[in-house]
């Protein structure tokens, strides 16, 4: 199996005038390509920060970072948002919708960065997908929380992703909501055999993936598959 | 994949979609610049029309092609210098004297104007009937100006005496050559036909008359290149001329100060915009964090996130600019009725495209500017952004090539300023007066927030403590509030105290018995029975001046031939080509301060160097020394004279003062006149006295300065209400910025507002915490500007008015409590939006 994420000796440290704390330390990992992965842990465990460097949002202090063969430590804040544009998909917690955008145009707005054409059709295809082609023209205030979780998987999906993390994607939702969410989630994610990385601490959600990597203190301290995890619970 | 490149079309259309739910405010920001953009329009198509209409009407203005002028008539060579030029010529003599109206019994100095010829060649007499600016000259006959035939409810067909003759009023004289609605308020004119001057008398030795020759060239001739050739002879027979070039030249050149100081002031109301719009903009990309950081998740590239809101503003920007040229250009259809009198020439107003032209350039490079230091900060948002809390607030990086940004405006500010005023020295006093009251302000703003902060009163009820508290939490509005409303505020008051001290100085004049009548023009031998006369009528005289007529001809030793050779010396060569009126006297009166030198006050007549004393400024202008020696000329004889002293004179006064004083001992028995000041109690022995002297004394002329003062204020009002208008664009401006700032800080205060009210404050409860609030910007802000004001008029009053400065308490007491209350007034009423609603529906709004 081919890897599309690979973590070698990782590290993040933040200074904060002469102290310095150490968030993540000495993270080794890697994902194949097409398999779904959770990382969980408790709040303040660096899951987030994990998240940041695994897709190129934030930078490593040491180690090696190597998504889809292209070694991300070197690349400019410009070539990092080409490899966003191009590989990554996000969903994240509170959905960050752009909210002076309609529905369709979030979904949109992937994949005209990449300067295809005759986008529209497909937009609105995903957003039926999601159940809301009738919503397309409704502004992200104008949506309930469940809704523009939606539009935000649809415009997760939209440049055909790679790789696609999702930062706690029930979080902010109800149970009822978020089993529909999950369940789109993962149809989406199957149908179109993308990577799937996600960050929670919702166990059921985890549970879902084939993976499980835990992480406290900043360090690894156990990756398995889910089968195992589950019943090493 | 299309990410290498700007992809300008998305751009384009992400900068549109993302403006669609802000327009609003988007349109808010740039309605301070509006009115800054229309001040600009306004004033430089007001400056294009008056070029064009110069130049259209520049030969009217002369009425020939040329105008030679001297002080004496010219004889001899000269005349038949004179006579030889152009097609045909006309002469005209004219001289300051008193008219009578025999009907009415009333008297008034006025320009006597004695025609010979057709002259106006261009443009004509323009009176009522039409016909008499013709017919008047072969008749016994005058044509009088409108002012006078008003004042004294004349009609056409009365008689007017002027000296000796009495004429019959052919027309009334609405307009002549050159001549403006201040001049003929000041020094109204009258016409005659040259023949009946001397009959009139006034022609005596010592009259001062002025001799024009007006001369008509055939049609295209280069009347230039003729001059140019005779320059030499003209000046040789002490003969000035004008061309309809140079006159040209010399009225756009009057007019252009104008504009450029107009401009100026329209330029503070763009800068005071400009603030608003920076400040505004700041706030606007700051709430824009989170969209940028998801964009920069989505792979947008920092410079494109930079260029949508780039395109937002220059979208704006022009907007803005197209809005302010628009309202100039409509406002400068109004401007000729505010400035006509002042104008030689009739004003049209046509739509300047230059100056739209300029306006929208300087609108959206403005705007521009200075939006690009808070824009700046967009390259910097981390697309990390949007993995933070929501709770956790997001900060931006200062980026370093923001204090470029900051040169570049400062160096806008100076270059535009530099093209108003043409002198580095004063573009540079205008950059860093508004650059110093900018910094005041931000210094009174940041010293209010830490005091506040390090001496809060912890023991205040709860509403003050809050309402004081929003100066320094975050998110305040505190320093771009009191810099715009502090700017505003001074710039209102500066305009009040210029006023006052300007009033002030016309008004110590009229006071208490200061003389109030100026005669002039009495011969040696009328002296005494004008004595006598005042006597009789118990007017008092206050002073009585000799004055003697001379022209310089040497300074050390070189006469003007010598100083126009060395065209370094251009500024001391114009002395030689003027009369000169001297008197002489033994002591120095309570308006002089000898400054250097020694006061010597009598001649011993033993053959040395006379001692003379001048003017300080005089003799700083024509860059003269003490110890120089001039030569002058008294009719015909020479006078070798030193320069022994230099004097202050205090001009405010009214008192008959001098450039130049000789000592007794000299003049006594050289031609000469007098000049008295009286002290009349009322208006009614005013026209008494005026009468009798008009009567008795025909070549006797009459300054009543009570007429001078009423001219004055009429002037001092028209001018102020120029100044008002534009500076009303400033005020204006400054409002606006007022209310975009306190709508901006609506946003930033609805979370807190809502919560409030959520945690149960009343509606009273908040509103007298927005209240305190604004109240203690608006008033600090004017306080603060105030005392700007103070600071600035007290300079302007030492070093440019020379002025006593005593600061009025009402207005200023006035202009604090409307600055204030108004900016209560606006805080509250923006607040009133969001106290109005359910909490929750004001929440749902603000995702």
């Amino acid at each position: 199996m081919e890897t599309i994420l690979n973590l070698n000796q990782v590290g993040k440290i933040y200074q904060s005038g002469s102290r310095s704390l150490t968030v993540l330390d000495n993270i080794n990992f890697s994902i194949d390509t097409g398999s779904t992965l959770a990382i969980v842990g408790p709040s303040g465990s660096g899951k987030t920060t994990l998240l940041g460097l695994c897709a190129g949002l934030d930078r490593a202090s040491s180690g090696l970072v190597e998504l889809h063969g292209t070694k991300l430590n070197g690349l400019s804040e410009d070539q990092l948002a080409a490899v966003r544009n191009q590989y990554i998909g996000f969903i994240f917690q509170n959905f960050q919708l752009m909210p002076t955008l309609t529905a369709l145009e979030n979904v949109m707005v992937p994949l005209e960065l990449r300067g295809e054409r005759n986008i529209k059709p497909r937009a609105l295809d995903l957003l039926d997908k999601v159940g809301l082609a009738e919503r397309s023209h409704h502004y992200p205030t104008q949506l309930s929380g469940g809704e523009q979780q939606r539009v935000s998987l649809a415009r997760a999906f939209s440049n055909k992703p790679k790789i696609l993390f999702a930062d706690e994607p029930t979080g902010n939702l109800d149970a009822e909501t978020s089993e529909k969410v999950v369940k789109l989630l993962f149809d989406l994610n199957k149908e179109a055999g993308t990577t799937l990385v996600v960050v929670t601490h919702d166990l059921d959600l985890a549970a879902k993936t084939q993976r499980i990597i835990r992480i406290k203190g900043g360090k690894i301290i156990s990756d398995a598959p889910t089968g195992l995890q589950v019943s090493a619970l | 994949m299309n990410t290498e490149g700007f992809n300008f079309p998305w751009l384009l259309k992400m900068a549109w979609r993302d403006s669609r739910k802000n327009r609003s405010r988007l349109f808010l920001f740039i309605s301070s610049i509006i009115l800054g953009i229309a001040a600009l329009v306004a004033i430089y198509s007001l400056g294009d029309n008056l070029r064009q209409n110069i130049d259209d009407q520049a030969a009217t203005l002369i009425g020939a092609d040329l105008a030679l002028s001297g002080n004496k008539a010219v004889e001899g060579k000269v005349k038949d210098l004179v006579d030889s030029l152009g097609v045909e010529r006309s002469e005209e003599r004219s001289f300051a004297s008193m008219i009578l109206f025999p009907k009415g019994g009333g008297n008034r100095l006025a320009q006597v104007k004695a025609l010979e010829g057709n002259f106006p060649y261009y443009g004509e007499l323009e009176t009522i009937p039409v016909t008499a600016g013709k017919t008047f000259r072969n008749k016994k006959e005058a044509l009088v100006d409108q002012t006078l035939m008003l004042q004294y409810q004349a009609k056409v067909g009365d008689s007017i005496k002027i000296g000796e003759v009495t004429f019959a009023i052919a027309g009334i004289l609405q307009k002549a050559p050159g001549q403006t609605g201040l001049t003929s308020t000041v020094a109204p004119s009258v016409y005659i036909p040259m023949r009946y001057l001397n009959q009139t008398g006034l022609m005596q030795k010592g009259s001062r008359i002025a001799y024009r020759y007006y001369i008509k060239y055939a049609p295209k001739t280069n009347v230039e290149s003729l001059v140019k050739n005779l320059e030499k002879r003209f000046e040789a027979a002490d003969l000035d001329y004008r061309t309809v070039q140079s006159q040209k030249e010399d009225t756009g050149r009057s007019f252009k100060d104008l504009t450029r100081f107009l401009a100026l002031v329209g330029f503070v109301a763009l800068l005071l915009g400009c603030i608003g719009v920076a400040s505004a903009i700041h706030i606007y990309i700051k709430e824009k964090i989170n969209l940028i950081a998801i964009l920069r998740c989505l792979g947008v590239k920092a410079s494109q996130a930079f260029l949508i809101y780039l395109i937002q503003i220059v979208g704006i920007g022009i907007i803005g600019s197209v809005l302010g040229a628009i309202l100039g250009t409509a406002i400068q259809q109004f401007l000729p009725v505010v400035i006509k009198d002042f104008l030689p020439f009739t004003l049209t107003t046509d739509v300047s495209w230059l100056a739209i032209g300029q306006g929208l350039a300087i609108g959206t490079l403005i705007s521009i500017l200075f939006s690009l230091p808070p824009l700046l900060s967009i390259r910097k948002v981390s697309p990390l952004n949007v993995l933070r809390a929501s709770g956790e607030s997001a900060t931006i990086e200062r980026d370093p090539v923001t204090w470029l940004l900051y040169a570049l405006i400062v160096l806008f500010i100076f270059g535009f300023s530099f093209l108003q005023m043409r002198t580095w020295i004063e573009a540079l006093v205008f950059t860093v007066s508004i650059l110093g009251a900018f910094l005041v302000l931000f210094a009174m703003a940041s010293l209010l927030m830490w005091l506040t902060r390090k001496f809060f009163p912890t023991s205040w009820s709860y509403l003050w403590r809050q309402g004081l508290a929003n100066l320094y939490r975050p998110n305040n509005q505190t320093a771009i509030l009191i810099v715009s409303i502090g700017l505003g505020t001074a710039l209102i008051c500066t305009l009040l105290f210029t006023q006052g001290i300007l009033l002030t100085r016309v008004n110590l004049s009229t006071s208490g018995n200061q003389p109030n009548i100026v005669l002039f023009d009495i011969q040696s031998n009328q002296k005494e029975a004008v004595l006598a006369l005042a006597k009789e009528q118990h007017v008092p005289v206050n002073q009585s001046v000799s004055i003697v007529n001379m022209r310089l001809e040497e300074v050390n030793g070189r006469g003007p031939s010598d100083f126009k050779k060395d065209t370094t010396d251009e500024q001391s060569a114009r002395i030689f080509g003027r009369e000169y009126r001297v008197t002489f006297r033994d002591s120095i009166t309570s308006s002089e301060k000898i400054t250097k030198g020694k006061w010597e006050g009598i001649y011993k007549n033993d053959g040395s160097l006379i001692p003379i004393s001048l003017e300080q400024g005089f003799a700083d202008r024509s860059r003269v020394k003490l110890g120089d020696t001039m030569v002058f000329n008294v009719q015909g004889t020479m006078m070798s004279t030193v320069v022994a002293s230099l004097r202050e004179v205090n001009w405010g006064e009214v008192q008959t003062n001098f450039l130049v004083v000789f000592p007794k001992g000299v003049l006594e028995e050289a031609p000469q006149f007098h000049v008295m000041l009286t002290h009349v109690p009322n208006p009614e022995a005013s026209a008494k006295f005026q009468q009798s002297i008009v009567r008795q004394f025909p070549n006797i002329s009459i300054i009543d300065l009570a007429l001078v003062l009423r001219v004055l204020d009429d002037i001092f009002n028209k001018i102020g209400f120029v100044i008002r208008f534009m500076a009303g664009f400033s005020i204006l401006t400054g409002i606006i910025v007022l209310i975009a700032s306190v709508l901006i800080s609506k946003y930033q205060r609805l979370q807190e507002s809502v919560l409030l009210r959520t945690l149960g404050a009343s509606r009273k409860q908040i509103f007298t915490i927005t209240a305190l609030e604004y109240f203690f910007l608006g008033s600090l802000a004017s306080l603060t500007g105030i005392i700007l004001a103070v600071a600035g008029s007290w300079s302007l009053a030492k070093f440019s008015f020379e002025a006593e400065f005593k600061p009025e308490i009402w207005p200023v007491a006035v202009v604090f409590f409307f600055v204030s209350l108004l900016t209560v007034l606006i805080g509250l009423i923006n607040s009133r939006g969001i106290l109005s609603k359910p909490p929750l529906e004001v929440l749902r709004q603000d995702v």
